[in-house]
Formats: C-alpha cells, structure tokens, sequence
C-alpha cells in the first residue's frame, strides 16, 4: 500500500484498489438484495411507490422518530459515561488508567444472545438489582423497559467509540497548547472548555457520529428489550420473516443508509472550517498533573461508579457462565466449573478461528481506513469523499442482507484450487467482517489524520523525503494512536460479531465464537456453556485491548525525549 | 492481462481437477453427509453419535442455522447444492423448500410408523417430507415466579386472558417463528375465525412481551422476565429437564405437528441422506429422542414403553392433540395473510393492545357486584371493539388476497392488485383507531360506577 502511493498515481491506484473492493464485496451484494426496494411488488417494474408507502405507514413514521430519538439521547448518555473516564486518565497521573481503559471497551463486547440474557438477570423487571429494590423499599425500576431502556443499554454499549476515539485524540494535543494558554492564565474548567476539548474535537466527533449511527441502525437490543417500533428492527423483522417477502424491509434498508449519510455529512459540517491540526509533535500528548488527595478520592469516585454500571452486563455474564440455575432469584442457586469444563474441548477452535477472523478483518479495515482517509483529506482525486461515504455506508446495512448478497453473488463463483464456492470459504467470513467494522476503523482512522497538520508532511518533502517515505515515516507514526483505536475497535466488535457470519459459515471447523454462543443458546441446557463461551471472548478481546494499549503507551514514551530537545517547536 | 490469462489457466485446470474429482460411489453408501438443521447440538450430536455407530465410515457433518436462515441458505446456494438433508421442526418451512422444487421425494423403508399422530398426518402426502418426532403446543411457567407473584397455574387458553395474568405472559411472532405460526392457526381453526381471534388478543393484552425468536420464549419463563409461555412441547419438556424451575401443560385445544426431515434435491450424498433417514425412524433412532436433553414425541408407538413415567404419549392419551383436526390447506393459503395480521393487531401495537386490556380490565374489576347496564354495554362495545379484525376469515383464505404477500408471483398470469404496505397501512389505521377508542369507553364505563 505505501509503495503505491507515489506521485500522483499513488493515490489513484489506491482509490482503485479500495474502490474495487469495496464495489465487489459491498455495493454488489447489497445492490443484489435490496434492489426489490426500487421494484413494483406486482409488476416488477422500477418504481419509487415503496418509498410512498413507506412515508403514507404510519408505524415507520413513529420508528422514524423513535430511532432518531433513542441515537440523540444515546450520544447523549454515552458522552456522559466517556468523557470523565477519557479526560481523567489522559490528563492526571492515575494509577491503573490503562487498566481503566481496558476496562472501558469491555462493554463493546457484548457476546450475542447470552449478554442479553445476562442483562436481563440483573436489570430487567424481575432481575437482581430490581428483586432486592423490591424486597427493601417495595419499588422497582424499569432501567430495560421501552425506548429509555433502549437509550440506556445502547448507551452503556456503545460508549467505548467516544472513549477510545476521545482518548486517542486527547493523547494527541501537544502540550505546549495547553501551556500557552496555561500562560496566558487559564486553567481548570476553562482550560478544558476552550483549549483541549475543541483540540479533541474530531476524536470526539468520529466517536459520537460512530455512536449515532451505530444506535440508529442497531438491531439487537431493541430486539432484546423487544422494542420493535423503531427503524432497524422493522427492516430486520420484515427482511427475517418465514414466508412473507416484504418489499419493506428493503426499503428501510434504504432509508436507512439514507439517514446514516445525512447524518455522517452533517459530522462533516461541523468539523468543517476548523483546522484541528497542531504542528508540534513533540509533547507525546497532554500534560499529566497530579491530583491532590481529595480530588483523586472524587475521580476514583466517579470512575468506579461509571465502570460498576457499564460492566454490570459483564458481571452478570461471569456469573451465568459460573452459576448452575439461575431463575428468578438474586444469584444463581449454586455455582459450578462444569460449563467451563464443558466448552474448553471445542472452545480451541472457536477461539482460534475468532482471533484469524478478526484479527485479519481489523488488519485490512485500518489498512483500508488509512488509505481512504489519506486519499481524502490529502488529495484532490476527484470523487474521493464518495469512497468515505460508501465505506461508511456499510454501518447501516443490516447483517442479514449482507449475509444474503454474498450467498447470492458468490455462491456460484468456485475459488480455483481449492474447488469451493466463494461463498462458503472462511476468507469470505473475513471479508464479510471486514467491510462490517470498515466504519470504525475509518472514523478513527480520519480524526487522527484532522489532527495532523499538513505542514509537517510538507516539511518532510521539503526535505527531499519522497511522497511514500513521508507516509510511511511522518504520517503513519503520527496516526498510530488512531490506527490502534481504529484497529481495537473493529476487532472487538468483529470478534462477537453474528447476523452475517450465521449466513456465511458453512462448516463446522470454519465457525467462530460468536456461532458458537449462538448454537447454545439453543437449549436450555446451553445457557451455561453459552455464557462461559461468551466470557472466552471477552477475555481474548480485553487481553488484545491490553496489549494495544501498552503498545501505544510504550510508543507514546519513546516520542516523549523529544520534548527536551525541540521544547514547543 | 496476464494476470487475467492466469486466472483463467488456474480454472481451466482447476474444473479439470474438479470433474475428474466427482466420485463414483454406485451401490456403496456415501463417507459424508451434510445436514443443515435448526437444532441444537444437544440434539445434533446425540443424533449423530448414534447414527455414526451404526454407520461407520459415514461422517456427518451439521450446519446449524435458524429455520428462516436455513431456508434462505437452501436458496440461494441451489445453483451449486452441496448440503443432503434439511432437518427442522416446522412443517411450513419443508412446505416452503417444497413449493421451490428444492426438495427430492424418498420412499421410507422402515415399518411401525402410524399414518397420524393425533389429527396429523405424519407424512407429507406427497412424500417429499417426513415427520420424525411429534410436537404439540402448550405453555410453559415458572413456578418460582407465579409462587412469588401469587398467581394461579393456568389450564386452558381462556385462563391466559384473566385480569391476574396481566403484564405475565410471553409468546412469539408467527411471522418469526413456525411453531408458533401452529400454535395461532390451531386456535383459529379449533375456535373459529372470530372467535379464535377475539381469544388471541385477549390474550395477548396480558403479553409481557412479543418476543424476536421462538426460543426467546422459554429463555425468558426460565430467567424469570416473565411467568408463562407460549411454546412447543420441547421446549418447556428439556427445561424441566435441564433444571430449571419450570412446568410444561398441553391444553385442551392444541394440535402435534410432525417435526421433519428431508432430502435435498440434487443432494451430493443421497444414499447416506437416505440411510439416516431410516436410522431416525427406526426403533433405534426413535429412543434417542427420549433423552432428556431432546426429550420429543416419537412417532413410533412402541417406542413410549421405554419412555420415563408421566411422559406424554399421544398415541394413548387422546386429549392430547385430538380436539383440533388441523387442516393443513387452509393453513397454507392464509399463510402470510396470518402472518401479516398477526404483527399489525398484536407484535407493533402491543402498547396500544395492552392500554386498552388494562382499561377494560380494570372497568370490569369495579363492575364487580354491581350492576349498571350503561357500563355493562359500553365495556362490551369496547371489548368488540379491541376484538374486531379488519379482514373476514373468507378473504384471508382467497388466493388472490393471499398473492399480495408473497413476493414470487407462481406464474406472470397471476393478477395482483394492491401492495402489502398499503393494506397493512390501511389495517394498522382501523386496529390502532380501535384500540383507542376502546380503551375510551372502558374508561369512560369505570368512571360511571
């Protein structure tokens, strides 16, 4: 990839590469599917009397309102989980921050199907935290009830896109910024509000866009708290239903992709007309002061209470995973190792073909998310935002029709040597996944590039350094941060991914994790295997994470001299 | 180009390879078998272990996927089949494969299978599907929750529709889930159209909740999110089994339904396909099911001496399954047009249903012991009123309505007009409008006492 970009070919052959991909393997499945949508359901002429029908119904004009709604509020909440959490340990000296950042992804790994039975445990109406309300006070509360149930689990889902993407971009402020002003006399709230946060805008941006969109066209926990008035669950119930072909489904699918890209323009305006790029890289990220003792007391205060509430759905899974039956009652009646015992014959290769897939997927999205963030705020290609839209757009297709346009367009193409259908070699797990997370990736990918200054690359071929040296020695090493936050969250989430890999996995050896909770979740019997299968992924994801973070820390001190020799540039 | 004339060469000699790979197995039964199921491997396994005992050197291979993206999967991979059997529950799924020539007829060699399980024919009558295990519906509870609750065990239908069930009830979609498809259809058939219906959201006024998949159902009476469940015998029977706190009943108007299995058309291993076929129906096969963690109704007779004591055997006991005399070609043309009603009256205004249950329910609670005629009539307009359907069971059962609903059109002759979207618009006006307005008068009726 870096050897391509050269001159002004370079960038073309890249938007070539990424183009093409991105055509075969997203725009012609899905066009494949959801061309029923532009189609008369009785004459199968091309028609817009879908879309008609869509705005003259009623109940997807309230899903319309319901799903913009819930991804408002969503953003809302989870800004309010991320924010402390980001900005403490970016900007104190505190123990434990990589830990804490660790931590703080966890909820993205939300194992299907167990994570929601886990959940509804410890706070559905007759789970834990509610029986005891009720057994002391005589009241409960309906944390997972209607559309504020959705905002409040998506939220507590969804938040590690603002933290991860905050954090990179808050690691990415020079320090001297903050010393000028600190110079110039401000300090404490104000410092914040007028100096770093503006700073860290486009990683707060890319995670709350990320946010949004992601909540508008999820489907699961709207499913899980069966809210089924809302956008995405309606395509999903219409396009999964046994015997009906609903032109509708597809519609919203549409729609759906439609609203998405609104959404993600208007991400655009408002980053638009601000230069967020900071020349100097030498500070290795904010200035870390410490706290004095009743300060710290107050932050460890707040953290602990934010994390306690969003690795709840964690906690309750660990003791599904370890609990014998669990019904009705505040913990399980007994607690035994048999699901453990039970899965680790056939965990091994679940595990391993998890860390292939995603590992692999994550690999070609940062890959992909760097070049198509170069190629569009770095070139003048024209029609290179439509390669950023059309990655992007991939957020609001629906796993299920995904899963059917491979079935569709590649079942048929046999892969030479090996004599199998496309369709069902395990790379199109890979790719399938690949495109899925491509937005994660891309989103963080782009922040961190905004926060590079151009000039540096300038002075770097002013210098004599060639277009793909500059790259790969100025822009890449100033990327890292975003890359690995681009880089974890596609892995974390790909790893637990489900509603494509059900369709694409066609045999036994090449299944996933994920498609083995699923199988388990079956019967009755497999809740605790399921659980304890659930547990193994996030292990392996929060390990992953761990060391992501080390990796970034450890990259982030060995810039750090710098700072001694060029003192603010 | 030369890398296009070097793909191309790696086809040629890759099709080379393939033809001369296609194997010549006349008379001796295939070394594999691809099955694409919906089952757990709690069934899957146990099934095959047996099946590969007694075939040795056949090794089966299970694609687990969910009924709908079982069927989707057959579909869409027709062009270049490399799956032997499909193996599910719900006979309108192998009604669906059927209807798509996806399916390859098979004659069953193995004798001592009835031709009924209750008032169902086993088999597909036209021998491209064949039940292997009986299931009935019934519900489910948890006894921890109604004990905490202090609510009664149901017994019948009607019970589920009492005031004290409110908020206690949970079920799926007919359009998400086949068995439960059976289960409304049986209800409309034993009772009647209107009366079928008026039972059905009377019912589901108490729901909990309209859960997005059939098994969602039992998982949610096992944890507790809500008390009772409307569900297919085996899952509340290996519930029990597994340990957890719950019971399982047949009511009296219920229907078994053969679970099936079948072999795919242009299937690459069909004598292995039809070697386990035999396997699952023989006296052999048959005990399998009887383990706890499967825990389904043979079809076999015989086999229910060897089943553990208090286990249900229709063949004996002709409550179960007799009342109902299910028919099967009325179900197939309304199909969709159930499946359509079903989500606009009950799955996306469950709200509105509710709101208005619980307002007729609690003007009924203050009526008690008292009479006033003015309240009496306006409660009975409102219950009409949340009962009322907007089609009559006639036009559900026209082929033309019911073409509106189905995507492929069987021949380009076939008229059609209307859209889904617009009638289903159309219903969810009147139903939404009814609901309203019923829980208006029920209101307005408690206010008069």
């Amino acid at each position: 990839m870096y050897a391509a970009i050269r001159g002004q070919w370079g960038p073309a052959a890249v938007v070539a590469v990424v183009g093409l991909f991105l055509l075969v393997f997203l725009v012609l499945p899905v066009v494949n599917v959801i061309y029923v949508a532009f189609q008369d359901p009785n004459t199968g002429a091309l028609t817009l009397i879908n879309f008609v029908d869509f705005f003259r119904t009623s109940l997807f004009r309230e899903s319309s309102i319901n799903s913009l709604y819930v991804a408002a509020m969503a953003v809302v909440v989870s800004s309010c989980f991320a924010l402390p959490l980001a900005y403490f340990t970016t900007r104190f000296n505190f123990k434990g921050a990589i830990l804490i950042q660790t931590l703080g992804i966890i909820p993205l790994i939300m194992p299907p199907f167990v994570g929601a039975v886990a959940m509804l445990l410890l706070l559905g109406e007759n789970g834990s935290i509610n029986l005891l309300l009720d057994e002391w006070f005589g009241f409960t509360v309906p944390f997972m009830e209607g559309l504020n149930g959705v905002i409040l689990v998506e939220s507590i889902h969804y938040f590690p896109f603002i933290l991860i993407n905050l954090s990179a971009a808050l690691n990415n402020i020079d320090r001297s910024m903050e010393e000028s002003a600190q110079n110039l006399g401000a300090s404490g709230l104000r410092l914040f509000r007028r100096i770093v946060f503006p700073l860290a805008m486009p990683g707060y941006v890319a995670g709350a866009s990320l946010v949004f969109l992601k909540v508008f066209d999820d489907i699961g926990t709207p499913l899980l708290l069966n809210v089924n008035n809302m956008l995405a669950p309606q395509a999903y119930l219409r396009i999964s239903s046994i015997g009906i072909a609903d032109p509708m489904g597809y519609v919203i699918s549409v729609i759906l992709v439609i609203f998405s890209l609104l959404a993600l323009w208007t991400s655009f305006l408002a980053l638009r007309g601000k230069d967020y790029a900071t020349l100097q890289k030498g500070g290795g990220g904010l200035m870390k002061r410490d706290l004095r003792p009743w300060e710290k007391a107050a932050c460890y205060g707040v953290v602990i209470f934010i994390l306690l509430l969003v690795l709840s759905p964690h906690f309750g899974l660990m003791l599904l995973s370890f609990g014998t039956i669990w019904s009705f009652s505040v913990l399980p009646d007994g607690y035994t190792t048999a699901h453990y015992l039970q899965v680790v014959s056939s965990s091994f290769q679940f595990v391993s073909n998890t860390l292939l897939y995603a590992g692999l997927a994550a690999a070609i999205d940062v890959c992909f998310g760097t070049a198509i963030a170069y190629v569009v705020w770095r070139t003048k290609l024209i029609g290179r935002q439509w390669l950023d839209y059309i990655a992007m757009g991939a957020v609001a297709i629906p796993g299920v029709v995904l899963g059917i346009g491979y079935l569709r367009t590649f079942y048929e193409f046999n892969v030479p040597i090996i004599d199998k259908p496309l369709a069902s070699w395990w790379v199109i797990i890979v790719v399938a996944l690949a495109i899925r997370r491509m937005p994660y990736a891309l989103r963080a990918c782009t922040a961190a590039l905004q926060q590079i200054s151009v000039m540096l690359e300038e002075a770097a071929e002013n210098l004599g350094a060639t277009k793909a040296r500059t790259v790969r020695r100025v822009v890449i090493p100033l990327m890292a941060g975003g890359i690995v936050a681009g880089f974890v969250t596609s892995f974390a989430t790909a790893a637990v991914e489900l509603s494509t890999t059900i369709m694409l996995v066609s045999q036994e050896s090449d299944a996933p994790l994920a498609f083995g909770i699923y199988e388990f979740m079956q019967s009755a019997a497999g809740r605790g295997p399921g659980a304890a299968l659930g547990i193994v992924a996030v292990v392996i994801v929060g390990i992953t994470t761990y060391v992501s973070h080390r990796f970034i820390q450890r990259k982030a001190t060995q810039r750090a001299p710098a700072v001694t020799v060029v003192p603010g540039v | 180009m030369t890398i296009v004339r070097n793909v191309s060469g790696i086809l040629v000699a890759a099709l080379a390879l393939a033809v001369a790979a296609v194997p010549f197995s006349a008379g001796a039964v295939e070394n594999k078998l691809v099955i694409v199921t919906s089952y757990p491997p709690d069934t899957t396994n146990t099934v095959k272990a047996a099946f590969e005992k007694k075939n040795p050197g056949v090794k089966v291979e299970m694609l687990r996927k969910k009924t709908t993206a079982g069927i989707k999967y057959l579909q869409e991979t027709a062009g270049n089949n490399r799956s032997d059997m499909f193996w599910a529950s719900a006979p309108d799924a192998f009604e669906v494969l059927k209807g798509d020539g996806l399916l390859q007829k098979y004659e069953v060699k193995v004798k001592g299978i009835p031709q009924k399980v209750g008032a169902f024919p086993i088999n597909d009558p036209e021998g491209y599907y064949k039940g292997f295990a009986a299931s009935g519906y019934g519900f489910m509870w948890n006894t921890r929750y109604l004990k905490a609750k202090k609510l009664p065990v149901p017994k019948t239908w009607a019970d589920l529709a009492k005031p004290v069930y409110h908020g206690h009830v949970g079920m799926s979609a007919p359009s998400r889930s086949g068995t439960t498809h059976l289960t409304v259809e049986t209800l409309l058939q034993g009772m009647g159209w209107a009366e079928g219906w008026a039972t059905w959201k009377a019912i589901a006024g108490n729901f909990k909740t309209v859960t997005e998949r059939s098994f969602g159902v039992p998982d949610g009476v096992n944890s507790g999110q809500f008390g009772i469940g409307i569900v297919i015998d085996f899952f509340g029977l290996s519930s029990e089994a597994s340990g957890f706190p719950v019971k399982f009943l047949y009511p009296q108007v219920t229907t078994l339904v053969p679970a099936n299995i079948a072999i795919v058309k242009s299937a690459p291993h069909p004598k292995a396909a039809a070697a386990f076929i035999e396997f699952l129906l023989s006296a052999d096969g048959q005990e399998v099911l009887l383990d706890p963690k499967i825990r389904r109704l043979p079809v076999n007779p015989a086999t229910y001496a060897k089943a553990p004591a208090g286990f249900p055997n229709p063949f004996k006991d002709k409550s179960i399954g007799a009342a109902v005399k299910f028919d099967l070609e009325l179900s197939k043309n309304r199909y969709n047009v159930i499946n359509s009603l079903f989500d606009v009256m009950v799955t996306y205004r469950l709200d509105d249903l509710r709101a208005a249950t619980k307002a007729i329910q609690n003007a009924e609670a203050t009526m008690v012991g008292k009479a006033n005629a003015g309240a009496r009539k306006l409660i009975d307009e409102a219950k009409a009123l949340v009962a009322a359907v907007p089609i009559e069971a006639a036009q559900a059962g026209q082929a033309d309505f019911n073409n509106i609903f189905k995507k492929k059109r069987k021949k380009a002759t076939t008229k059609v007009t209307g859209r889904q979207a617009e009638i289903e618009q159309a219903w969810d006006a009147k139903v939404k409008a009814n609901y309203a307005k019923a829980k208006n008068l029920a209101e307005k009726a408690a206010s008069m006492m």
